[in-house]
């Protein structure tokens, strides 16, 4: 489907994520990410624990540490709001290298950094071992309705094509002589926009008339109708039920 | 503001994404009526049309760039609903897929970056539309003014979450001043991209705008009278009377939310912090007397240095690489 465009977010390997089946690990993402959400934020040990669990996970995927702390990268925007927290909280406020920071500022900067960082790697890891096909069927098995799950499987078919349009049209831009330096001669960039919009449509239509013509009657044929056994929801549940247990810990005491 | 996990409380977590799912679902039924089985291929490319145009950066000022949001753009071009629904996709997809924004904040999110922009920009859209003339400029005008405050309008709806849903102790009062006052220069761009892209499917395919859908065509043919210049600064006078009347709001004596607050029980996000001192201090200016010229000062002064200072950031941090061939 979407793959060998431009994403190169799927690694492809035989771990033993990679082989469990796409729901069981979307439920388990979703389960170990709310674990995570509700834990009180004082209570370090439980996120040393989830910490530890994310490694197991990242490591049984066989993605890598690189690979995985690249990406990390697209939290950094508001990480950086994180740290200013400690500068312009409220409250008491603690001495930290000679400088008063905000007690409770201190604690926020942790909260962010701790749930976005294990929030982070835990979709890194279903997305590097499960195909953008696969997520998708697994939704559909979770009973997400049919209309967004074809509007992700045909918005993610097309992403590299437009992509890769748009990409054409800006080097032919620059090859011209086109350097937009102020947001007022951003025009020819817009309207290309606007030019790639009305063929993503078209080319909609298209590929609609052209379904029609192969018989599609509203939904898609499955090739691949392997459905996740007892096993994989064993598999799966292993690490979301700690990172549970570790949570119910944080709330209770 | 693809927010990460953990960054409002659960209860807020929760309380929007009930309120996502659910008006999510109403668009969807509603979409789904008005366009048939069509739809999916036609809203997926779409979805991969806004999610790619998330990924075109646009020049801002002295060779910095930014990217747009698209919430009123998909809301103008394909409908409130529609346009809600493709991205919330978007949004949902990032979340799940390239780690970026929280799983557990796909409910704020969803909100701030599809529902409110797609549905609060097309009701501004509606309303500019009515002042505005009936043709391709009052279109493209309309749209620039709708995803303009858009933008303004998802700070304002992450500022009030924020109040509710705080995890750490910045006050409500600083958090709306400053998601506003930024929003406002963001939205900007945001307005100029997103009327210069509607003016250019205009000139192509006007059926396909589903704002321009009660014009006649031959309405929508021509070029649009507004340069891109002028439009810049009027948004910018725009934005600087905008943050008058804000600071106008912010001031003093508790205000709507705030007694709102208090009388739920969640004024402890009110303190005072240790900006006190600072010249815009409680939004006001020290040594002036008239309290609301004041104010107004205080505003225009906040939102010119946010200006300086976001402009100083990006010149830093920005890519200024326009020329690379990548």
């Amino acid at each position: 489907m979407g793959a060998g465009h431009t994403h190169d977010l799927h690694v492809p390997g035989d771990s033993i994520v990679h082989r469990t089946a796409p729901e069981a690990k979307l439920v388990a993402a979703f389960v170990f990410v709310l674990a995570v959400a509700v834990t009180p934020r004082r209570e370090v040990w439980a996120f040393a624990g989830y910490a530890v669990l994310a490694v197991v996970w990242v490591v049984a995927s066989g993605i890598g540490p690189r690979r995985t702390i690249t990406r990390l990268a697209v939290i950094l925007p508001f990480i950086t709001f994180a740290f200013f927290l400690p500068f312009i909280g409220g409250g008491d406020t603690t001495d930290v290298a000679g400088f008063e920071l905000s007690t409770e500022g201190l604690w926020g900067t942790w909260n962010v950094l701790t749930k976005a960082v294990l929030g982070a790697t835990t979709s890194i890891v279903l997305a590097s071992t499960t195909p953008v096909p696969e997520i998708v069927r697994g939704l559909e098995r979770l009973r997400m309705p049919r209309l967004v799950t074809g509007i992700i499987s045909f918005m993610f078919r097309y992403l590299g094509v437009i992509t890769a349009e748009l990409g054409r049209m800006r080097t032919a831009m620059i090859a011209r002589g086109h350097d937009p330096r102020w947001l007022w001669q951003a025009k020819p960039i817009a309207s290309s926009a606007g030019a790639m919009f009305v063929r993503s449509y078209e080319r909609g239509e298209r590929v609609h008339a052209a379904m029609l013509a192969r018989g599609f009657r509203g939904t898609m044929p499955t090739f691949d109708d392997r459905r996740a056994e007892p096993t994989d929801w064993l598999r799966a549940a292993l690490i979301p039920a700690l990172a549970v247990s570790l949570a119910l810990g944080g709330l209770l005491t | 503001m693809h927010a990460p996990d953990g960054f409002l409380n659960v209860g807020t977590a929760v309380a929007t994404g009930a309120l996502s799912l659910g008006l999510l679902g109403m668009a969807a039924r509603q979409a789904g009526d008005e366009l048939a089985d069509k739809q999916i291929p036609l809203a997926g490319l779409s979805a991969a049309f806004i999610f790619a145009g998330q990924m075109v950066n646009f020049p801002v000022a002295a060779g910095t760039s930014g990217h747009l949001l698209g919430g009123a753009l998909a809301a103008v071009l394909l409908g409130p609903r529609l346009g809600a629904l493709v991205v919330a996709i978007v949004v949902f997809v990032q979340a799940l897929v390239f780690a970026d924004g929280g799983l557990t904040a796909l409910g704020y999110n969803t909100l701030n970056m599809a529902i409110v922009p797609a549905f609060g920009g097309y009701a501004c859209y509606t309303f500019f539309r009515r002042f505005l003339p009936a043709n391709r400029s009052g279109v493209v005008g309309a749209t620039g003014l709708a995803a303009m405050l858009s933008v303004v309008l998802s700070a304002v709806a992450f500022s009030l979450q924020w109040l509710f849903g705080a995890t750490a102790p910045v006050a409500f009062d600083d958090v709306f001043g400053a998601m506003v006052g930024v929003h406002l220069l963001i939205g900007i761009g945001e307005g100029v991209i997103s009327a210069l892209v509607v003016s250019a499917v205009l000139a192509a395919r006007p059926d396909l705008v589903f704002g321009a859908r009660d014009l006649p065509k031959a309405d929508l043919v021509g070029e649009a009278r507004v340069p891109a210049r002028v439009f810049v600064a009027g948004a910018l006078v725009a934005s600087l009377l905008v943050a008058t009347v804000v600071a106008q709001f912010a001031s003093g004596d508790p205000d709507g939310l705030e007694t709102v607050a208090e009388e739920q029980g969640f004024a402890e996000s009110g303190r005072d912090h240790a900006l006190d001192s600072s010249i815009f201090a409680d939004y006001a200016t020290q040594g002036v007397d008239n309290e609301a010229l004041s104010l107004a000062i205080a505003g225009v002064g906040g939102t010119l240095l946010t200006l300086v200072v976001g402009f100083g950031v990006f010149r830093a941090v920005g890519s200024t690489s326009g020329r690379r061939l990548t």
